[in-house]
Order: C-alpha cells, then sequence, then structure tokens
C-alpha cells in the first residue's frame, strides 16, 4: 500500500512521509489531532495536519529548548512549560534534580490524552510529582504571575490557530512579569528560511526584543519541520546565553543527552548572516522608534 | 416551517443565478467579468451577486414582491408595524425618521449627545432642536440618558414640539427609560424617535433592556450592521403599528440611491433569518463573553469596566451588558491614549477611545482566545504605563448655548477665523472628536473658552477631529457679524 503524509512546507513545497498506518484520529475543541506510524520516522503527531513532532527527530527540539537556558540559570528550580502538550520538554526538565516544581499549561487536554496514549516516549513525565498540569489558555494563565518563575519555556504551534496568543507582545510582557529578576524565557521562533516562516520570526523578534533586556536568537536542525532549519529565542533579565554558561557546572550534573552538549550551545548563538540581518532590522527599526518617542 | 427561516431576497438571488440570466443592464462589471482584480479581491461570488433591480428581484424604492417579503418578515422579527432596508447606513435611517415628522421651523426635543446624523437632518428640514442635557457621571466622564423631569420640563415649556427623539442604548450602553419618555410623548401628542443604532441585540436577545418598538415608540433606527452582523452600511429604520409607512417610503426615497445595493439587502435578510432563530443563544454568548471580560478587567486593578451596578431609575435606566466600556483614568491615562497603544503595540483594534474611556465591541464573530489578548494587553499596559492621574480631563458635557437653527447657521453667511479668536462667535460647522462621532459642536451654537480648551484638550491627547472644514483645525468657520 502507497500511503503518504504530506505537509505543505509553502505553496510550492512539500514534506512526504510515507506511512504504514494511522493510529489515531480526532478532533478536539480546539483542533483536529493525528497520530501515524512510519517507516522512516517511527510515530508522529499532527495537529490540524501540521507537524509537531516525530518519534525519531523529537529529541533535538525538546533538548535545544529545554538545556540551552537550563544551563545558562545558575540555580533553576521553579518552571513554567506552556504548550508543549506532548511532554518532550517535561522529559528533559525532570533530569535535573535542582528543578523543584514545573507547572505545565496547555490549552488542549486533548493532546496530552492522545500522547500519553500514543506517544509513551515523550510523555514519559507527566506523572512526576513535580509537575501539576494546567489546561487553560497559556495567556490568561500567566496573566497574574508575578516574580514567581526561573525559566518559562513557551513550546508553541505556529502563530495561527490555538497558538496565535502565544506570539503576541501581551503575552511576552506578561512572560516578563512572571519571571523572576534573573529569569530567562526561551520559545519557539519559528524558521528564518521561507518568506512566511521568516515573517513569523520577525514578529516574534520584535515583540520579545521590545519586552525583556535581551534577546538572542538560536538555531537547530530539525529535519521534519519546514527548510530544517529552525530557530529559538532566548530573552533574558540578567544571564548572557554565551558569557554566563559554566560549562563545567552542566557537565558535572552528569546529564544525558543526544544532541546538546555546551560547545553546541555556544555554536548555536552563532548565525547565518541572512538570519542575523534578518534580526539585525527589527532591532534598528524598534531603536528608531524608541528615539521618537 | 417557521417562516423567519426564509430569506426572500437571498432565495431570489440564488434562483437568479441558477436560471443564469445573460446580462445586458447595469452594472457594467458584468457579474466580475469586467472587473477581475475586483474580482480576484473580493472573490467571484461576491461580484456575480451584485446585481441590479429586475423583475425577480423587486425594486428597493417601491417593493413589490421578494424586498416586500423581506420587510414583512423582518418587521415580524422586530414586532415592528413596518420595516424599511435601509443602504446608506443608520445615518440614513435616522435621517428619514427626523425629515417624516417636522418641516421648517418645527422644534424636536432632543438629547445634545446624539449622533451628527441626527443634527444634519436638522440642517436639511430646517427644524429647531430644543435640548435636554443629558447629565453626566463625573467619575467617569459619559453622558447618561434622558432624566424624566428634564424631558417633562422640555416638553412643558416647548409644548408645539413635533416629536422627540431619544438615543438609546448610547454607544457606552446607557438606557434611558423608553417607555415613560414614549407615553410623555404621546401624551403630548408628539412622535417618539429612538436612535437605537447600538440596541439591535435587545430584540433577540434574552433579559436585554426594553426596545423601542416594544416601548410603544413610533420610529426606531436600528443598526443592523452593528450588533447584527450584516455588512457595514446596512441598517432597518421600523416604524411603529400607527405610522403611515406609505408616506415614510415617500420621505426616504426623497435621498435614496435607485440602485440600492443587494449584497447590502440580501447581508439584511440573512442577518435578521440568523438573530430570529439563533438571537437568543448568540446574545447568550455575547453577554457572557463581556461578562467574563469584565470581572477578568476589574481583577487587574485601576480599570473600571462598568455594569449595571450603575442603574439609578432615572439618567442610568438599564445598562446594555453586551457593551464593553472601559474607564482608564485611574491608571492615569486618557481613553484615546489606551485606544493608541492598544493598536500600535498590541495589533488591537477597539471601537472607540474618548478622554476617559475605551470601548471594545465585543460580538458574535468574538471567541475567548481573542478576549484573552485584550485582556492581557490592558494588564500589561497598566503595567508599563499606570502614572499619576492628575491633569487629567473628564468633562465631557458641554451645555451648548443654541443661537439658531443648523440650518440658518449652515447655509448663512460666514467667514473663517482662527480658533482662538473665535470665542463669543456662532459657528456654522461641526467639530466633532471621532469616534464616537458626537458634536461638541454643531451649527448654530456659540463658542466658549470651555469648548476651544476642550477641542485643544482633545487635539493633544490624539482624538481624531473631523466637521470642520479647514483639516489643519486652525480655523473655524462662524456666521459673519452684521
Amino acid at each position: 500500500m502507497d500511503f503518504w503524509f504530506s505537509e505543505k512546507h509553502t505553496k510550492n513545497v512539500k514534506l512526504s512521509i510515507r506511512v504504514n498506518k494511522q493510529l489515531h484520529s480526532s478532533k478536539s475543541k480546539y483542533q483536529r489531532i493525528d497520530v501515524f506510524d512510519s517507516y522512516e520516522f517511527g510515530r508522529f503527531l499532527t495537529l490540524d495536519g501540521y507537524m509537531m513532532l516525530t518519534e525519531k527527530d523529537e529529541f533535538i527540539y525538546h533538548e535545544m529548548i529545554t538545556h540551552v537556558p537550563m544551563a545558562v540559570h545558575p540555580h533553576p528550580a521553579n518552571i513554567l512549560v506552556i504548550g508543549a502538550g506532548d511532554g518532550g520538554v517535561i522529559r528533559e526538565l525532570c533530569k535535573y534534580d535542582m528543578v523543584e516544581s514545573i507547572d505545565l499549561v496547555e490549552i488542549d487536554k486533548k493532546v496530552i490524552e492522545v500522547c500519553k496514549k500514543y506517544l509513551p516516549k515523550t510523555a514519559s513525565n507527566f506523572d512526576d510529582e513535580r509537575v501539576t498540569i494546567h489546561i487553560q489558555d497559556g495567556l490568561k494563565f500567566i496573566r497574574n504571575k508575578e516574580n514567581m518563575y526561573d525559566i518559562i519555556i513557551v513550546d508553541s504551534t505556529d502563530p495561527f490557530g490555538p497558538g496565535e496568543g502565544l506570539f503576541t507582545k501581551e503575552f511576552y510582557g506578561n512572560c516578563y512579569k512572571a519571571l523572576k529578576e534573573d529569569g530567562i524565557m526561551v520559545n519557539q521562533h519559528e524558521s528564518p528560511f521561507y518568506k512566511e516562516d521568516a515573517k513569523a520570526t520577525v514578529r516574534a523578534h520584535r515583540r520579545i526584543y521590545e519586552s525583556f533586556d535581551l534577546a538572542r536568537v538560536y538555531q537547530a536542525h530539525i529535519p521534519t519541520y519546514p527548510s530544517g532549519h529552525w530557530l529559538f529565542g532566548f530573552a533574558s533579565k540578567k544571564y548572557h546565553p554565551v558569557h554566563s554558561l559554566d560549562k563545567k557546572r552542566w557537565q558535572d550534573l552528569k546529564i544525558e543527552c543526544r544532541y546538546y552538549n555546551p560547545n553546541l550551545h555556544v555554536g548555536s548563538f552563532a548565525l547565518p548572516n541572512y538570519v542575523e540581518s534578518l534580526l539585525k532590522s527589527v532591532e534598528d527599526d524598534t531603536e528608531n522608534q524608541e528615539e521618537k518617542q | 416551517m417557521n417562516e423567519q427561516e426564509r430569506a426572500p431576497i437571498y432565495e431570489a438571488l440564488v434562483e437568479l443565478e441558477e436560471n443564469r440570466i445573460v446580462p445586458f443592464d447595469v452594472p457594467g462589471h458584468k457579474r466580475g467579468k469586467g472587473n477581475k482584480e475586483l474580482r480576484k479581491l473580493l472573490g467571484e461570488k461576491c461580484l456575480e451577486l451584485d446585481v441590479n433591480s429586475m423583475k425577480p428581484l423587486d425594486n428597493l424604492c417601491h417593493p413589490v414582491s421578494v424586498i416586500k417579503e423581506a420587510e414583512e418578515l423582518a418587521a415580524k422579527a422586530f414586532k415592528a408595524g413596518h420595516a424599511f432596508f435601509m443602504v446608506n447606513g443608520t445615518t440614513s435611517a435616522v435621517q428619514a425618521m427626523i425629515m417624516s415628522v417636522v418641516k421648517k421651523g418645527d422644534k424636536i426635543i432632543m438629547p445634545r449627545n446624539v449622533h451628527r446624523s441626527a443634527i444634519n437632518a436638522l440642517i436639511i428640514t430646517g427644524a429647531i432642536p430644543v435640548y435636554v442635557n443629558p447629565s453626566t457621571n463625573e467619575r467617569l466622564g459619559i453622558s447618561l440618558g434622558m432624566r424624566i423631569d428634564d424631558v417633562k420640563a422640555a416638553i412643558a415649556q416647548n409644548p408645539e414640539a413635533k416629536a422627540i427623539l431619544v438615543n438609546n442604548p448610547t454607544y457606552y450602553g446607557i438606557c434611558s427609560d423608553l417607555k415613560e419618555i414614549t407615553r410623555l410623548g404621546h401624551e403630548a401628542n408628539m412622535q417618539v424617535l429612538v436612535d437605537e443604532a447600538h440596541g439591535t441585540h435587545f430584540y433577540f436577545g434574552k433579559d436585554m433592556p426594553i426596545t423601542a418598538m416594544a416601548a410603544g415608540a413610533d420610529y426606531a433606527a436600528v443598526s443592523m450592521h452593528k450588533s447584527g452582523g450584516s455588512l457595514t452600511q446596512s441598517s432597518f429604520l421600523l416604524t411603529g403599528k400607527n405610522v403611515n409607512h406609505d408616506y415614510v417610503r415617500q420621505v426616504i426615497n426623497l435621498t435614496q440611491t435607485t440602485s440600492g445595493s443587494y449584497l447590502l439587502m440580501v447581508s439584511l435578510d440573512i442577518s435578521r433569518r440568523n438573530l430570529a432563530i439563533d438571537g437568543k443563544k448568540i446574545f447568550k454568548k455575547v453577554l457572557n463573553l463581556a461578562q467574563y471580560a469584565r470581572d477578568e478587567i476589574n481583577d487587574i486593578g485601576d480599570y473600571y469596566a462598568y455594569s449595571s451596578e450603575l442603574v439609578n431609575g432615572d439618567s442610568i435606566y438599564d445598562f446594555d451588558k453586551t457593551k464593553l466600556a472601559i474607564n482608564t483614568l485611574d491608571i492615569g491615562m486618557a481613553g484615546i491614549e489606551v485606544y493608541d497603544i492598544l493598536r500600535d503595540e498590541y495589533d488591537i483594534q477597539i471601537e472607540f477611545g474618548d478622554l476617559g474611556n475605551i470601548l471594545a465591541y465585543v460580538s458574535v464573530g468574538d471567541n475567548h482566545k481573542n478576549i484573552e489578548r485584550l485582556i492581557g494587553a490592558l494588564s500589561e499596559i497598566r503595567r508599563r504605563y499606570k502614572r499619576d492621574k492628575s491633569g487629567l480631563f473628564t468633562h465631557e458635557y458641554i451645555s451648548p448655548k443654541v443661537k439658531c437653527s443648523p440650518q440658518v447657521a449652515f447655509y448663512g453667511d460666514k467667514e473663517s477665523v482662527k480658533l482662538a479668536d473665535s470665542i463669543g462667535r456662532v459657528t456654522s460647522e461641526f467639530w466633532m472628536a471621532y469616534p464616537p462621532g458626537i458634536p461638541i459642536l454643531a451649527p448654530g451654537e456659540e463658542i466658549t473658552e470651555e469648548i476651544i480648551t476642550y477641542i485643544e484638550y482633545s487635539k493633544d491627547k490624539g482624538c481624531s477631529l473631523l466637521g470642520m472644514e479647514d483639516m489643519n483645525l486652525e480655523y473655524i468657520n462662524v456666521i459673519k457679524e452684521v
């Protein structure tokens, strides 16, 4: 049988994965949820037809969005994770003994249920006693939180559909308020490569740059995401993503990773010229506007 | 079948399309084929339906078939004597009802915080306004409804007046005692007109303030395109059971286009059907969303999202709880400033900001996601901008000194003088802040120092001022002194 899942990466480009069988399909209040089993990538989850994760390459995304801030912050104890109903970020966070509490805010309960059932490799640590699950809109949850978290990880879907509110200035501003005075926010920052994705990157960077003292971007290679070249945002009130990194301190924790290591950490902040200039145009723009005011 | 499930104009348009009539009539774009760019932008369907009056589609100026049926269904849905499909905005509905009841020299009692369309109608007809001072809530800086004692006094002082116009609800959701005002008006042989532009939903939701038709009013102008969901510029004029609607049609036809847009008319037809069938459900959702937002915004602190607790039995006889009006003075900012920040920094466009308040329009098209964005943004604006509130100006209502009728002032000999030099003169033009489009100065009113201060302050806070001839806002047209 010739059964393929296809996702359009642009109007003119698509990625197709040969599917063995479909394991699940449902429609929640917010979105359509599907799980497939494939020959090349193992099981994979899609929301409204967009690839969220595959068993084969999810480690790259989850390690990069989690360990980068965790290695920079000297004593991360209270963590907030927004989105991430698949559990991958939670799994990575639970590797740290120093973490005392993890609040997970996911708007769609059904995503968690489906992942627990079909994606046990990522949804492995929901039962950890440090984890509290809040089924709520992220923007609403964070609105009245103040000075509570060391790290906030925004593992959102794309900036349309249920994840839209997580790419707004009000959301980033609320995150700033919810962080402690040396807090760090990391977010899924879209891709700089295709035009439509790059627009989302620029928008997100503008909003974060306006809201935080320091806003940098780092990258990773994720084969099943559009273009394979993916970005993360690192926004911070105090720590620098590279200068504040204590490689030895992290190595001493003896955390096992397949993708992340402190050298790669440093390298991931070195960006291609076209990406640097994309980000710089936003930063110059913002500063000009501030001067005008 | 419930007859409200019918939509005669919609059905006629569908049939016309199926019959594939060859068009050798206007519009000249011929179902969009002659204007590819516009067709691409608006969609094929939209241009296919942009057709002219013809036998199967009836004629808005003299309805005998499908438009007549659609108007009758609308009249039943609104429990009115008659309903007119209006295609030139609620402005045309307000004007048609005023032009139906007053002529040159007749008096009409109205609150001063009416929409400009009402005063425009006075310029056209030459009628004389008798203004009732809408009292003001000092804390919020908003005009309220008409007090019964003020209406009684106006009637007693002007027993020859032909009509009373009530603005109900106001933009902010304030309702007057419509039933009592109607009773008083009828008792004095005056017709009662209601500018119900912001109250379409009263006719269809549950637990809403009383409607003009239920209160026994003679005319109501209803902005279906506001809370009713139809296309911009489409509206209804409703008349009571005792009104000669054939005469009203003649008045409407004085100024109405003879090429009524079927896009607008079909949007009225379908929206009326939706509301008649699902109105209760729709407005329950709107009420819940507005109430949720109100509670959450009041929880942020300093903002005041007001509601029915304001009701005082007279100048605030009732409150429209679907309206989300928020006073911003306690964060130290004028409403218009918050309005600008929401748009410029947070990509949120709200309905309006005045000196002390903002209004977010919540409707059938809203969802929780967007409400959360609004609340989140307001909470951020407070965190980032909160400042001392001294120096904020709140007075909204300035009692007008009417020197002559709007018509005499508008058409009289005039000259242009510097704003600062105009104190004591009589204006021949409108000055208003938009939104909400309520005049600060209307033709025929004396310019005072208080008004100039108010205008300067509004300019400074970033209000859009309009109505005047001088686009630079430096000169004002006044009546020549003899």
